[in-house]
């Protein structure tokens, strides 16, 4: 029989109880709230502590109820947050189960105690705080900027309406990794497979109509990893907070590299 | 290929002591050193970089998580897309809209180079929304005008309603085609000044390893935004905490113009999230519980484009008088009900989503509710139109700070003067940005030697830090942050008095008082918010001090600051500039003023003398 290994800090804990309600507290009041915790100056092992968060008092979004704790209960609580409207992509983790942004999931839509993760399969920090240089490198590999060889026009280059509707539902990526870090694809290949939000970016460079660098760009993913690890599971598309389709700009970049052989 | 420096392992320099607790500390030589990687930091940066300076930029959030990325409407430039256009009618609208505070040399100088900035970002693959010969797309923002106030204009160049995010994105992209190093995460604490009053650099706390990093440059570039978060309701992310402006104040330099607050006509009811002025500017009108378009009897001419700050208060006034919405009678309606659909879908999907996610209505159908919140600060670090950071001394009011530079919402150039105009922050954060690393490559020789730092340089900063991250009172920061935000939000809003201002002047300080009692819980060097959120509110609260200070020493109307004992504008008293200091050891304010530019850059354009200001 085989015998596996865990890896150090895998196994996560049950934690402390912050704030249960009284008994004949009203009904419906306090919502309650299962965080992941890990703190890397003890190296313990993470755990899950409870909370429970004051309805009358917070907000409707599981970012203010995160909010809520960290300045009424535990000002340890550890996460990212800035434009707290969707389009910063600051606070993304996996929320009830799937990725999300914590600003614009209404704590109404989950069932129950709400569990709170950092997203899936990335090296934790601390808390819900992921390390995204991985990432953040990956998008820098697909060198994510305009490449043009023909002279600069004096005023802006020209650009049909038809050009530039193509670049609808890529430009917007906010870069959260809700997507990238959602797929199993990426989960086990994530130092070789560009993940799912990086080929979107890629693919937003290769349907700019002023881009004149396409035969490179696709050379450069023209591997069996970089792109071809995508399996088409689409929990991605699923995942993604801005309603953006990274398997259809994967099927794309696929396409693309059958028709130019 | 740039390297994020959070990668790179580099042995520390040395090590301070504070109170028995060892602090490594590693040097870092740069050409430039920018703080902040918003439109502006980042603009400055690959302008410094391309111009082959050594620059790194240092950053709290990865560059793309700024608050410039939330900027939906667009950026204002006279192209003449849509019709005729000349940068002369945007330089009147814009020293109009400044109620005559702004200087009028440095708004010349935005306005004629604000072209030339877009058709740049354009090049480099903005996806600006387009025309259907090809030209980028430009829409009616508020106070814009043809032929010196005729009538409205086209001028504001959209890339739907994500102009912001189009931006930041594309910007971020040509900072890492360029040799810029990022040092992301990291927060910078304080300005290396050395005696002579020259800014040496930056000191930055490294948040992923609690490591100590102190920057020595030619030049300091402050890019670091706003203060939206002083106030308890505002459309500015959690990060607006004007960190730059915090830093300048503990420097002992002065802030210019703080007073002056712009609140959003239209910001989502509770939620305080931002519907874009473009929304009016695509045919969107308000209207109060009795059905009134109201803005037809403020501003006739003009109507639901008037300027924020006018607007703002008319809504004030219709919620005051009893003709708002909702069970509290509190907001008003803005109605896009009655346009096309598709119109919406092509150019404003974003707030549709903003709407359907956090006032829980489709506005196809239904109207939005909406309240004025603060958004914008006017007021920041005076500089002139180069990015120079300006500290009057020897009889100088114009003097620079040498080796200290400021850019976009932080600075104060002034070209907002009292009331900014929707879309020109745009335009301000790349012009200006681009006019600091310009300055920086004419100052900056690329291989002269960057001279090392005084001993013990940011030792201080370094002892604060320690204080703040062992703060054992009884007030956690959260709790002083809160009656900040409430103190601003009622004693220092839209209308203001003599004694609501002192009220605030008297709250901020109690507050400011008790912050010797503050409480930090997390002690740990590794991401620790707590420790974050409490340098920033201590960023803040000095910033609350000189706002509502200078609001109650300016003792007319002008732009955004509205005093009801003081209803007109006084142009005979009141033309110049407020600076304020503030003095972290007594918590007390000191003002100073500075004389308005009366004057333009060139001969194409005389002076706009000034004249009431109706739309």
């Amino acid at each position: 029989m085989v015998e596996f290994t865990l890896p150090k800090n895998s196994k996560v804990t049950k934690g402390k109880s912050w704030n249960p309600p009284a008994k004949d507290a009203e009904p419906d009041r306090w919502r309650e709230y299962r965080l992941y915790r890990y703190d890397p100056d003890t190296g313990e092992n993470p755990r899950v502590d409870t909370y429970w968060v004051d309805m009358n008092d917070c907000g409707p979004m599981v970012l203010d109820a995160l909010i809520w704790i960290k300045n009424n209960i535990d000002a340890t609580l550890t996460f990212r947050r800035s434009c707290r409207e969707g389009v910063c992509g600051s606070c993304s983790m996996n929320v009830a189960g799937t990725n999300t942004l914590a600003c614009t999931m209404h704590a109404d839509d989950a069932k129950g105690a709400i569990a709170v993760y950092p997203l899936p399969h990335m090296p934790v920090v601390k808390d819900l705080v992921p390390d995204m240089t991985q990432f953040y490198a990956q998008h820098r590999a697909i060198e994510p900027w305009l490449k043009t060889d023909s002279p600069t026009p004096q005023k802006e280059w020209r650009q049909s309406r038809e050009d530039r509707e193509k670049l609808d539902g890529l430009y917007e990526c906010i870069l959260c990794a809700c997507c990238s870090t959602a797929c199993p694809s990426y989960w086990w290949n994530g130092d070789r497979y560009l993940g799912l939000a990086v080929l979107l970016q890629a693919d937003r460079w290769i349907e700019d109509s002023h881009d004149e660098r396409t035969g490179e760009r696709l050379d450069d993913l023209e591997d069996p990893f970089r792109l071809y690890r995508c399996h088409t599971i689409l929990n991605c598309t699923k995942a993604c907070p801005k309603g953006l389709e990274p398997a259809s700009a994967i099927a794309s970049l696929k396409r693309k590299m059958v028709e130019r052989v | 290929m740039s390297q994020d420096a959070t990668t790179q392992d580099t042995p520390p320099h040395n090590t301070v002591m504070v109170n028995g607790r060892a602090y490594p500390v590693t040097d870092h030589a740069f050409d430039v050193i920018v703080v902040g990687a918003g439109g502006s930091g980042l603009r400055a940066v690959v302008g410094a970089s391309e111009a082959g300076l050594r620059t790194a930029c240092i950053t709290k959030v990865f560059p793309t998580r700024s608050h410039t990325v939330a900027a939906q409407g667009g950026i204002a430039a006279a192209l003449g897309n849509m019709g005729p256009d000349d940068w002369r009618w945007h330089m009147y609208d814009t020293v109009k809209g400044s109620d005559w505070l702004g200087d009028q040399d440095c708004i010349e100088y935005l306005c004629r180079n604000a072209p030339e900035a877009v058709y740049e970002l354009e090049h480099w693959g903005v996806p600006f929304s387009r025309n259907d010969d090809g030209t980028i797309l430009q829409r009616a923002f508020g106070g814009m005008t043809t032929e010196f106030g005729k009538g409205p204009v086209k001028r504001t160049c959209a890339a739907a309603d994500r102009t912001g995010h189009a931006m930041l994105h594309t910007m971020y992209g040509q900072a890492l085609r360029q040799s810029a190093e990022f040092f992301i995460e990291y927060f910078a604490i304080d300005l290396i000044m050395d005696d002579e009053g020259r800014c040496r650099g930056v000191i930055a706390l490294n948040m992923s390893d609690g490591s100590i990093h102190r920057f020595r440059g030619h030049q300091t570039i402050l890019a670091t935004g706003g203060y939206g978060r002083a106030y308890f309701s505002c459309t500015s992310a959690h990060i607006c905490t004007g960190d730059g402006n915090g830093m300048v104040l503990r420097a002992g330099l002065p802030l210019q113009d703080m007073e002056f607050v712009q609140f959003h006509p239209t910001g989502v009811y509770g939620a305080g999230v931002l519907i874009t002025e473009g929304a009016r500017g695509e045919g969107g009108f308000l209207r109060n519980s009795e059905g009134e378009k109201f803005m037809e009897r403020y501003e006739p001419s003009a109507k639901d484009l008037a300027s924020r700050d006018v607007v703002s208060r008319a809504i004030t006034i219709e919620i005051r008088e009893g003709r708002g919405h909702g069970p509290d009678k509190d907001y008003m309606h803005l109605h896009l009900d009655h346009l096309d659909p598709d119109m919406l879908a092509e150019k404003l999907p974003g707030i549709t989503d903003l709407a359907r996610i956090f006032g829980g209505v489709d506005l196809c159908k239904e109207p939005v509710p909406v309240i004025p919140t603060c958004h914008y600060n006017m007021g920041g670090i005076p500089t002139n139109m180069h990015g120079e950071v300006i500290s009057p001394r020897d009889g100088d009011p114009d003097a620079i700070v040498p080796g200290l530079m400021a850019l976009g919402e932080a600075a104060c150039v002034s070209v907002h003067g009292a009331n900014r105009l929707g879309s020109n922050s745009l335009i301000d954060l790349v012009v200006f940005g681009r006019a600091a690393a310009k300055r920086c490559a004419e100052i900056v020789g690329t291989d002269s030697a960057i001279p090392e730092l005084p001993k013990g340089a940011g030792d201080e900063a370094i002892a604060r830090l320690d204080r703040f991250r062992y703060a054992d009172g009884s007030t956690p920061t959260a709790e002083l942050r809160m009656d900040m935000q409430k103190t601003m939000q009622r004693d220092c809003a839209v209308f203001r008095t003599k004694d609501v201002l002192q009220k605030g002047i008297d709250g901020i300080k109690k507050v400011w008082d008790a912050a010797a009692d503050i409480k930090v819980t997390d002690h740990s060097l590794i991401w620790n918010t707590d420790l974050i959120e409490t340098l920033e509110f201590d960023n803040l609260i000095s910033q609350s001090a000189v706002t509502v200070q200078g609001a109650h020493a300016r003792e007319e109307s002008r732009g955004a600051h509205a005093r009801e004992d003081f209803p007109t504008r006084d142009d005979k008293d009141w033309m110049k500039h407020t600076l304020s200091y503030a003095d972290y050891g007594t918590h007390m304010v000191k003002l100073d003023f500075r004389p308005v530019h009366t004057f333009t850059l060139s001969n194409d354009i005389a002076y706009i003398e000034p004249k009431e200001r109706v739309y």
